[in-house]
């Protein structure tokens, strides 16, 4: 008897970030811009609802698809935010945040030996899904020339053509990058062209700095053919809560409700009293968290700027995906984590067309950021 | 956000930011913050730069009291003549004009609890216009000009994450 590996775990390596965490753990006084999570916690509201809930005792299952106050105020707030109209009885289902999402449309959606389009760099989650639900993938890389925008060209160049399903995430992790309705038009031809279904990782949505936040799936003939799929990690600092949702025709969401249904249940319920919370009385507090990581992404660029380091104007989420200073972006961040105690994360870990690039988190207070850049420029020099 | 505006809230945040951080935070170069500062002080927006102390850690730790006052008006005398008298003893840190059972809530420090006792019977009940005083010591303070006193957020996120 052994714990031998299916085939298809064994298609997944170890994710690529893990070994520079092992890196810095081993020092205690690094300054991490390393990190793909807020610095801040969830507004107070949020978390005086969650321990109301829990005092009252608030914790059985909810529906399979969420408790029904949430899903009304999901529909509601996507509705004012990019006229786009979902059901929240048929259109919306709660999950354990996007990640559980995504899972669940690879998972409905694929059958072995169909490809997915994956445009990168990306999220680390991504090509791994796709592998465990047995599905190819189609690496579509974005290049720093198009501000690692995804563009027509790239996705033909690619043969993304091939695939039943296109994945895209902005604003994006890792680079920051944002897409607006005019620059997703493309893309949206281009799945409407080849019948591609697109799930659409918005996460980071309300972290849009530069212009407003548009959704694909609200362009015309989009809706029918994506999954948009949206959490309260990132805008609401709820990370630890695990909590998103995805937005979808009734036969899709129906159709990943069957698997979630079946290996979640229902998503956390103490986390869906705290959306309800968040979406009731937070937003003054994401504006002012907004407003914060936009002041940083400012001095970081400007800092980039006087070191003459290359780095495109990222726009959105709180990373910078600057160009890495030598050829090799590995090497590059474990010598500043030695000899400078700072923490960045080489771009080749988040796919294709990431090599070259760091990923600079900005989810780390002023002070800090200015001290960390202050000692990447005594490194370079 | 106007550029003062901007201006304003970094420095609300830290009046200790140099002007070329602002710069790159707000976007704007180092001479506009310069002068979005200067129109400020000059019109009266920015009153003063403090630092925000937690005054149990300082040896000897002065005494600290929140007083109520009440007052009646006359035709000569208002709030603000009141108010113009009190404000002038260094011992009182703050003054405000309040809704509410009482009419101003005034800070008042001094190096002893006898010395703050002493200034609110001899300087501040004589006050002809004032009726009644209400002394509250301070005990302990928690948040003090938007900065909380506690340990902080501890910042438990994992060093590197995806």
């Amino acid at each position: 008897m052994t714990f031998e590996e299916s085939t298809r775990l064994e298609s997944v390596p170890p994710s690529g970030i893990r070994k520079f965490f092992e890196l810095a753990e081993e020092y205690d006084d690094i300054i991490s811009l390393g990190v793909g999570e807020p610095d801040f916690a969830p507004p107070w509201s949020a978390r005086d609802a969650a321990i109301t809930s829990l005092e009252r005792g608030r914790t059985s299952y909810t529906a399979n698809r969420g408790m029904r106050e949430l899903r009304e105020r999901i529909a509601a707030r996507t509705a004012g935010r990019c006229d786009l109209f979902y059901d929240p009885d048929s259109e919306v289902l709660v999950t354990t945040g996007v990640s559980e999402a995504v899972d669940l449309a690879y998972r409905a959606f694929l059958d072995p030996g169909d490809a997915v389009a994956i445009a990168q760099p990306c999220y680390v989650s991504y090509v791994p899904g796709a592998r465990l639900a047995g599905a190819g993938v189609i690496d579509v890389p974005t290049r720093e020339a198009d501000d690692f925008k995804l563009t027509r060209e790239v996705l033909e160049a690619s043969g993304a053509a091939e695939a039943e399903l296109l994945v895209i995430c902005y604003p994006n992790n890792p680079t920051g990058a944002t897409m607006t309705r005019a620059e997703l038009e493309p893309v949206a031809e281009f799945a409407r062209e080849h019948d591609l279904l697109v799930l659409s990782d918005e996460v980071y949505a309300d972290l849009t700095y530069e212009g407003e936040h548009a959704s694909i799936a609200a362009l015309p003939g989009m809706r029918e053919r994506t999954v948009v799929c949206n959490g309260f990690s990132k805008a609401y600092a709820m990370t630890g809560l695990r909590l998103g949702y995805a937005m979808a025709p009734p036969e899709a969401i129906e159709a990943m409700n069957r698997i979630h249904q079946y290996t979640m249940l229902s998503a956390p319920t103490t986390a869906q009293h705290a959306a309800v919370d968040a979406l009731d009385n937070c937003d003054p507090d994401v504006a002012e968290m907004r407003e914060e990581y936009d002041r940083r992404r400012k001095f970081l660029l400007s800092r980039f700027g006087d070191m003459g380091i290359e780095c495109f104007r990222a726009a959105g989420a709180f990373y910078a995906f600057p160009e890495c200073p030598w050829d090799d972006g590995e090497a590059f961040a474990e010598a500043l984590l030695e000899a400078e105690r700072v923490a960045v994360v080489p771009g080749n870990v988040f796919g294709a067309g990431g090599d070259g690039h760091l990923r600079v988190s900005y989810a780390t207070s002023l002070p800090q950021l200015k001290r960390a850049m202050n000692r990447l420029e005594s490194f370079l020099e | 956000m106007s550029s003062r505006d901007a201006v304003l809230e970094a420095l609300r945040e830290n009046a200790r930011y140099s002007t070329e951080d602002i710069a790159r935070m707000t976007d704007l170069d180092a001479e506009a913050v310069e002068a979005a500062i200067a129109d400020l002080e000059e019109e009266g927006v920015i009153r003063g730069y403090r630092a925000v102390v937690d005054y149990s850690k300082v040896d000897p730790e002065p005494v600290r009291a929140s007083v109520e006052l009440n007052v009646t008006l006359d035709r000569e005398t208002g709030y603000d003549d009141i108010a113009d008298r009190l404000a002038r003893f260094p011992e009182v840190q703050g003054l405000r004009l309040v809704s509410g059972d009482f009419d101003f809530a005034m800070e008042v420090r001094g190096d002893s609890m006898s010395e703050v006792s002493r200034f609110i019977s001899e300087k501040v009940a004589p006050v002809p216009e004032i009726t009644q005083t209400v002394t509250h010591y301070i005990m302990e303070s928690y948040k003090e000009s938007g900065v909380e006193f506690g340990d902080g957020h501890d910042d438990d996120r994992l060093s590197i994450s995806p």
